[in-house]
């Protein structure tokens, strides 16, 4: 290994980092406001991926069809639930929110299909149609048993993901995409060969993290979503409803999975079933940063992405095994250092 | 439904299934081979996690682990298959061994995605060794010969496959019934519950792990002699889950839920393989995934207890046997009366910048009630916390019985003879009041996870009985000894969980605020317990702040204010002093 | 009419009757106080009436009955809780805590800054510690800062459990005194409280709850010199 090889390595390690600290940041920011450990959220980003690459091959993506069902599925309930509280008032607010809202991107898409779509145009599509898919799911399958333990929820989430991918199996095929590039441009810095995509998914990276960091700082909304992780009773007494936070969780939380998957499309081949492992490596940095910093978080990220990098050329077959069995002690490690609760819920 | 009927109705089950070969087609037979294996890693699972509360997606790791080493010693090296089952269980069990030292400390989801973790790294290392034969697999695995006979046709692995489950089951069943197997229905009462009846949770949950990765093992045994082929896609987390989605259908607390389950989803699996091409032709393959996760996650939603719970309230209920007379379990000499046993000398104990505990000093001597009293807010549940080993003071001394007992755990202490009750009573509520009580007896009994399982047991375990029964004569409770702990009145959970102290032959009983939330005559009715405990000869520490209920019953009481004692003496000096009535009703404003 | 009406109230969780066939009022611009001894149940009262229990009974707030309300509704509506354990946010800076309990104002933001030029007013402590993490200050800091919190909403009533819990005598003092000044700003309290004596000093009516049922009440004047008080707290009847 000479200092050239390394300096690739450490660039293709920066720049999975920068896609797992996006995931990472998603991860951490559901489960800090609604205790949610959303498994599949790298399959969400697999689906922005694909979603693109359909568009551009210009035919019906399937996604449009599975945002229709849970637009439809989760006005469903929530009318339901307001018929059944009486306060047929918030109907109309409800309706447009959960069927009206989600189903215009899907019509877009629909009658967009087949016709050629310039690049900007497709990943506006692709984002805005993805983008309702994480907070319907959290409508339909996660919010009737908001209260149960965080374990239910993970496997509640593990058994969605499950559902996901063999959706995005039936939708997409079982072959990889990968999509044109956003920019073809390479740079030459200092004697190494830099592309604009690298540059792009970091400078994107850093971008959506700061956005995110101002969101939390200096709106008040932004405040109500950390007051929530922090103590979702107090929030509740000072007329923070969890579950109106919980779906601003999920909308930014989607909006970084979107755009980690339009990023991820031109520089890996995705499959239906390559979000899982996406999500799970993004995860281990969001355990890094205890599921509650999100700069460690960041740093953690970019710390497996390096590892991923370096392991894969010593070794490509056992890179999976190196990322995940580092995931135990990182988890050891965590668990002893987070104040941890001296007595274990004892269940019913 | 008496014990003898129930013994008959397993063995009109056992001729059933002998018989099934005969009755049903080779198809059926093969899905019931399949059930079968299913069930065994899926027991596992229900043990670890129903029984266990330990929640693990990586089952099938293990599976994979003995299907691949038996499938490596007889494929490559040409052992014989008995042989594939010894290195299977060992490696299995050695691998479990350490992954369980190393990650059953972590708490609740934690463990959880560390399952999820060692059970992909476990899968990648599958897919990447080449003496695996990678992702290609191992084929030609040869049958299971006994005595010369090849099971090579899938009646003749059923049986097998089939005696292996229910003895298993049985082995289960009769580890649940015994000492360690009560320590292990007890871990989900939360780990101060364990220690304080001289449990080690973590011993506990360790052996469970490494017990539920055997069957697993032997599953992944049967499996790889049955499909005579292994590679790495059965051993996936996906397959995890699916174990986790049968263990959740048949009932996870209950070890039929098991068989249940594996039949049930099997079942299912293989009609949605036959109906979804008529219903969506061309997409079944992947459909299925998708229709079986939608259907886990509702069940999730809506009926996690399974199907095995709602079926057991339809069936005659069990009729418990008379216990058999039975000798008795030794008994400590208690302490002299009037001797001081237990010594508290400037306890100090802070919480950030707040001091709960400032320098309090008392004795307590044997055959005495004394009352730890003071408004809310005093100290009075961190002084109690301090003397049971729930936390450590800053400073001073606390020693019982002549020993000190300053920093020690919470086991030891129990261990030492101090037998406590809890605030919010932490009971078992699906475990019967003599099971409770004889959880009681853990210290004081040996039988390790051999003798439980394999019945060797019977006489400790008679004594116990003895023990327990006559503990809950004591309390009054014996003609209630096999109903549910969770089915009584808040007043007699109190008195179960002092029965429950009690069984642990202590010389101290600590009590902390037993009286609260009971009615008038559950009150008097506790009170009278205590009274005739006291004249038994055992000395009682109560915690309270219903004063009626104390000053009538304790010969001294300690009062406590903003973490200092403030006075000491009878209840008629204590209630006339004005510093206590000032303390009491407050400090003008 | 009252501004707040309790009617048989039971509550009833883990096999127990906390609370049972309770009934009181407060009338717009009073103090009213619940005492009773430990255990008694005073917390679950208010727990009940803010919405975060279940509950039998009748309750009614501004003539709104309240089974049509959840908590953040209540709190819209100004009634609003400061709970024994406090519930700040202990990673946000008292400031962010302040501003987060105008929430349900935040459209009204002219009207936000100056509620909070005037908590800092009336607390000065906290205008000091402004940029602090609420987990530093100590336990007179932090009730004061639940205090300020709950009154950034601008309620009409205010349920406060036990303030002084866990404050030394002279904090508890101070406490007591802010308590009294809120009547200036038109906000009507039900106080629960164990400290006797401070709680009747400062309210106009009183209730004395013991196992869950109120066996005295009356001008808060008269109960403080009542036996029968005593004999609820030190027993003896």
């Amino acid at each position: 290994m000479n200092g050239e090889i390394a300096a690739i390595l450490t660039m293709d390690g920066i720049a999975s980092g920068a896609i797992y600290v996006l995931i990472g940041l998603g991860l951490v920011l559901i489960f800090a406001v609604t205790r949610v450990i959303f498994v599949p959220f790298g399959d969400i980003a697999a689906f922005t991926a694909l979603t693109l690459a359909s568009l551009e091959m210009g035919g019906l993506p399937g996604t449009v069809g599975l945002v229709a069902v849970l637009a439809v599925l989760a006005a469903a309930m929530e009318g339901a639930a307001l018929v059944r509280a009486r306060a047929l008032n918030q109907l109309p607010r409800a309706f447009v929110f959960y069927l009206v809202l989600p189903l215009v991107p899907a019509a877009a898409v629909w009658l967009a299909a087949g016709t050629t779509l310039s690049m900007p145009l497709r990943i506006g599509l692709s984002l805005a149609l993805v983008l309702p898919i994480a907070p319907l799911l959290d409508r339909v399958v996660f919010r009737p048993i908001a209260d149960a333990s965080v374990l239910l929820l993970l496997t509640v989430a593990v058994a969605l993901h499950f559902a996901l991918s063999g959706l995005g199996l039936m939708f997409f095929g079982p072959e990889g995409v990968r999509t044109k590039p956003l920019s073809d441009v390479v740079f030459d810095i200092a004697g190494l060969i830099v592309n604009a995509q690298t540059l792009l998914i970091v400078a994107a990276s850093i971008v959506f993290s700061g956005l995110l960091f101002l969101f939390f700082e200096f709106t008040i909304q932004g405040k109500a979503l950390r007051a929530t992780a922090v103590n979702r009773t107090g929030a509740r007494l000072v007329g923070i409803r969890p579950a109106t936070t919980g779906t601003i969780a999920y909308l930014l939380a989607s909006l970084l999975a979107g755009i980690s998957g339009v990023l991820i499309a031109p520089v890996t081949t995705i499959f239906y079933d390559s979000g899982f492992l996406i999500g799970l490596k993004a995860f281990v940095g969001a355990i890094i940063g205890a599921m509650a910093s999100y700069p460690v978080t960041a740093l953690g990220a970019v710390l497996v992405g390096l590892l991923e990098s370096f392991s894969s050329f010593w070794s490509s077959a056992y890179k999976e095994v190196v990322v995940f069995g580092l995931l135990i002690p990182v988890l050891l490690w965590r668990s002893l250092s987070m104040a941890s609760t001296d007595e274990e819920e004892a269940e019913e | 439904m008496t014990a003898f009927q129930l013994r008959l109705a397993g063995a009109g089950t056992i001729l059933l299934l002998a018989l099934a070969p005969a009755l049903l087609s080779p198809f059926s037979i093969t899905l019931l081979n399949y059930i079968g294996i299913y069930a065994m890693a899926v027991l596992g699972l229900v043990l670890l996690a129903g029984i266990g509360g330990m929640l693990s997606f990586g089952q099938a790791a293990f599976v994979g682990i003995a299907a691949y080493a038996t499938a490596w010693l007889t494929v490559r090296e040409g052992y014989s298959p008995w042989l594939g089952l010894v290195l299977g269980l060992a490696l299995t069990g050695l691998v479990a061994a350490i992954l369980g030292a190393v990650t059953l400390r972590l708490g609740g989801h934690f463990l959880s995605l560390s399952t999820i973790a060692w059970g992909l790294a476990i899968y990648f290392l599958f897919g990447n060794l080449p003496t695996l034969g990678q992702f290609n697999g191992i084929s030609d695995i040869p049958p299971i010969s006994i005595g010369g006979y090849a099971l090579a046709s899938s009646e003749s692995i059923y049986y097998l496959i089939w005696s292996f489950l229910i003895v298993a089951l049985l082995l289960a069943a009769n580890l649940l019934d015994s000492r360690e197997g009560r320590a292990i229905r007890a871990l989900r009462g939360g780990r101060i519950m364990a220690e304080s009846l001289g449990i080690d949770p973590f011993r506990i949950k360790l052996a469970t792990f490494v017990i539920a990765a055997l069957l697993s093992a032997l599953s992944g045994w049967l499996y790889a002699h049955m499909s005579r082929f292994v590679s790495p896609a059965p051993f996936d987390v996906n397959v995890g889950i699916l174990y986790l989605l049968m263990a959740m259908v048949g009932g996870m607390a209950h070890l039929s839920g098991a068989v249940v389950g594996a039949a049930i989803v099997t079942l299912l699996k293989n009609s949605i393989q036959d109906y979804l091409p008529v219903i969506a032709p061309g997409a079944s393959g992947q459909l299925e995934v998708v229709v079986f996760s939608v259907l886990f996650i509702l069940l999730l939603q809506r009926a996690r207890a399974g199907l095995v719970p709602f079926a057991l309230r339809y069936l005659p209920r069990l009729q418990p046997s008379a216990p058999l007379a039975a000798g008795s379990l030794d008994r400590r000499h208690q302490p002299e009366r009037g001797q001081t046993i237990l010594t508290v000398a400037g306890a100090t104990r802070r919480f950030g910048g707040l001091v709960a505990v400032n320098d309090v000093s008392f004795e307590l001597g044997a055959g005495e009630i004394l009352g730890l009293i003071g408004p809310n807010g005093a100290g009075k549940t961190t002084m109690f916390n301090l003397i049971t080993g729930a936390l450590p003071p800053h400073q001073g001394r606390i020693s019982f019985l002549g020993k000190d007992i300053t920093r020690r755990a919470q086991r030891q202490i129990a261990r030492a003879g101090i037998a406590r009750t809890f605030q919010h009573v932490k009971l078992r509520k699906t475990m019967s009041l003599l099971d409770t009580v004889l959880l009681g007896t853990y210290g004081r009994t040996s039988s390790g996870f051999f003798a439980g399982t394999l019945r060797l047991d019977r006489a400790e375990e008679a004594r116990a009985r003895a023990e327990a029964i006559w503990q809950l004569q004591r309390v009054g409770l014996a003609d209630r000894a096999f109903e549910l702990a969770g089915n009584l009145p808040l007043g007699n959970q109190r008195l179960l969980e002092i029965a429950r102290a009690l069984a642990a032959d202590p010389a101290l009983l600590v009590l902390d605020e037993p009286a609260a939330g009971l009615r008038p005559p559950e009150k008097a009715e506790l009170a009278r317990l205590l009274e005739a405990l006291r004249a038994e000869g055992l000395t009682i520490l109560l915690v309270e702040h219903d004063m009626d209920f104390v000053m009538g019953l304790v010969d001294r009481t300690v009062v406590m204010d903003f973490g200092s004692k403030l006075c000491e003496g009878t209840p008629a000096v204590v209630r006339s002093d004005p510093r206590v009535q000032e303390a009491y009703l407050g400090g003008v404003a | 009419m009252a501004l707040l009406s309790i009617d048989g109230l039971t509550v009833a969780y883990d096999k127990v009757e906390a609370v049972r066939g309770v009934s009181l009022a407060i009338q717009p611009g009073q103090i009213v106080t619940v005492i009773g001894p430990n255990g008694a149940g005073k917390t679950t009262l208010l727990n009940a009436a803010i919405g975060l229990l279940r509950w039998r009974g009748r309750m009614s707030f501004d003539g709104v009955d309240l089974r049509r309300l959840d908590v953040e509704a209540r709190i819209e509506r100004g009634f609003c809780l400061v709970p024994e354990t406090r519930e700040l946010f202990g990673e946000l800076s008292v400031a962010d805590n302040l501003l987060l309990g105008g929430y349900s104002r935040r459209r009204d933001t002219a009207g936000l800054k100056q509620t909070l030029a005037d908590v800092y007013q009336r607390f000065p402590r906290l205008a000091e510690r402004r940029a602090q993490r609420a987990s530093t200050l100590s336990g007179g800091e932090r009730q004061m800062l639940a205090l300020g919190r709950a009154l950034m909403s601008k309620p009409r009533l205010l349920l406060l459990d036990e303030p002084s819990l866990g404050l030394a005598p002279l904090i508890i003092r101070e406490v007591f005194r802010i308590i009294a000044s809120l009547r200036e700003l038109g906000v009507s309290i039900l106080l629960v409280e164990q400290n006797a004596r401070a709680a009747l000093q400062t309210a106009d009516f009183g209730y004395v709850l013991e196992t869950g049922e109120i066996v005295h009440s009356g001008a808060a004047a008269d109960l403080m010199h009542d036996p029968k008080v005593a004999a609820s707290y030190l027993g003896g009847h």
